[in-house]
């Protein structure tokens, strides 16, 4: 039972200009890695290039040490990503969103589950609204509770902390600090400071941009 | 005392979080036609705005040429069938527009689930909202173009089968054109084309069922050319997303 993500030689290029070289990566369970970088650094596309979302990059992908075409389903199955638009229908209550969330996770049909992955996010008592007329802190939360819905192993999370209050954000922290610690592994972009642990770990990006400014 | 080491506790949660690719790609399945259902439903002006484009341009056509009965009855065929294509590909554009738009799309794409399979229940969704009803009411406003007796139910059952296919067809271009903001018009020049041949077959059908002649050819050419497209669609439409997502 490993869970390792590695990257060799990743290459970027957008309009161009290298949004990063020679990127070697290595990450294994337990680790929370944060890919840090100002605006525009390429912290998304990174993020898209290793959850198998976009194929136009340089370098090799590993998950498991097996090169990541032959092993594709078998990452998309251990795969939970959360991207900058929460993935929320507007038009259907948070049930309803979790209910397909979980139906194409390949995961049982759960009711209570989802009950009490809504309660976990602090939405008791607006599981039967539609979706657009909560806040977008809490259509962000409606997001956030497919991390206790659905068990993933390798999370990948793209700002997860925007429009969420104080409390949320400390909630989030801790369960990203828990999924660490039972063996699961996150990799997240946030301007929010984490709070500096073992399993936390950096990735700078943008450096080479400045460097060249400079 | 089995579990309270903790060190043991960890490994057995290692273990159930991390998981085979397995199968529920019949939940999976059944849970996008569903959800897809309920979204249309509930959002009615954009099931409903094909159906009225039909009506009003079938409406309008006795009233810009004429009320002769035997002029529109030869006429028919082809307006009806056209009216009805037109209508489709109108709603072509928000078939994957809102899902691209909030997320959801890349979540499809991430889902470890065949992506050809859950595109196919889109579609269906589409065919069974968009094309179903215009084949219904399509002998309705024959009546107004004086269709003659006796090829209603050619006229219907030809939509039915033929706008099935439009609707595999049309996902491709919605696929490939998703990423656009305006990728509307390119959208039709993109589908329209592979149209034409649906469009032959289908008018056809009704036209040989109004002379007399055997409407089985074309029918069946009509389920042939659905035929293909079911089998060769998904997974074109899989691919135009990929595309789409990459850009």
């Amino acid at each position: 039972m490993s869970l390792r993500l590695q990257a060799r030689k990743l290459a970027c290029e957008r309009d161009d200009r290298w949004l990063f070289q020679d990127l070697d990566l290595d990450i294994h369970a337990g680790e929370i890695v944060r890919v840090e970088g100002p605006n525009g650094s390429g912290k998304t596309t990174l993020l898209k290039i290793l959850s198998g979302q976009l194929a136009d990059f340089d370098g090799e992908l590993y998950w498991n040490e097996q090169p990541m075409r032959r092993t594709r389903q078998d990452f998309l199955a251990n795969l939970l990503y959360l991207g900058h638009a929460p993935g929320v229908k507007a038009t259907l209550t948070p049930l309803e969103n979790l209910a397909w969330y979980q139906a194409l996770a390949g995961e049982p049909d759960d009711e209570p589950a989802r009950f009490a992955a809504l309660a976990a996010v602090g939405l008791v008592g607006f599981e039967d609204l539609p979706a657009g007329q909560l806040s977008a802190g809490q259509q962000r939360r409606v997001a956030l509770a497919r991390l206790e819905l659905i068990p993933r192993a390798l999370w990948v999370l793209d700002e997860p902390f925007t429009a969420i209050d104080r409390d949320g954000v400390a909630d989030l922290e801790a369960r990203l600090a828990a999924h660490a610690r039972r063996g699961g592994c996150v990799l997240v972009t946030t301007h929010h400071e984490l709070a500096d642990t073992p399993a936390l770990r950096r990735i700078r990006l943008g450096q080479e941009a400045r460097d060249a400014e400079l | 005392m089995p579990n309270s080491d903790p060190h043991l506790v960890q490994q057995a949660d290692a273990v159930r979080l991390f998981r085979e690719p397995e199968g529920g790609a019949g939940v999976a399945i059944r849970a996008t036609l569903k959800r897809d259902l309920v979204l249309l439903m509930r959002r009615r002006s954009e099931v409903l705005n094909p159906l009225v484009f039909f009506a009003l341009v079938i409406t309008l056509f006795p009233i810009g040429i004429s009320p002769d009965p035997e002029l529109l009855a030869t006429i028919a065929p082809g307006l009806l069938w056209v009216a009805a294509l037109l209508a489709a590909l109108l709603s072509l554009d928000s078939l994957f527009r809102s899902d691209y738009e909030d997320g959801s799309l890349e979540q499809l794409l991430l889902s470890p689930q065949p992506l050809p399979a859950l595109v196919l229940a889109k579609v269906a969704v589409h065919w069974l909202l968009t094309g179903l009803p215009l084949a219904l009411m399509a002998p309705i406003l024959g009546i107004m173009l004086a269709l003659p007796a006796g090829s209603y139910a050619v006229l219907a059952l030809s939509l039915a089968l033929g706008s099935a296919s439009l609707s595999l067809i049309g996902a491709i271009g919605a696929a490939l054109t998703v990423g656009l903001s305006r990728g509307g018009v390119l959208l039709s020049l993109l589908v329209l084309p592979l149209y034409i041949p649906v469009l032959i077959f289908g008018a056809g059908a009704v036209q040989a069922a109004i002379f007399g002649e055997g409407v089985a050819a074309h029918l069946a050419i009509l389920g042939a050319l659905l035929a293909v497209a079911l089998i060769l669609a998904p997974w074109a439409i899989a691919a135009s997303l990929r595309i789409s997502i990459n850009g």
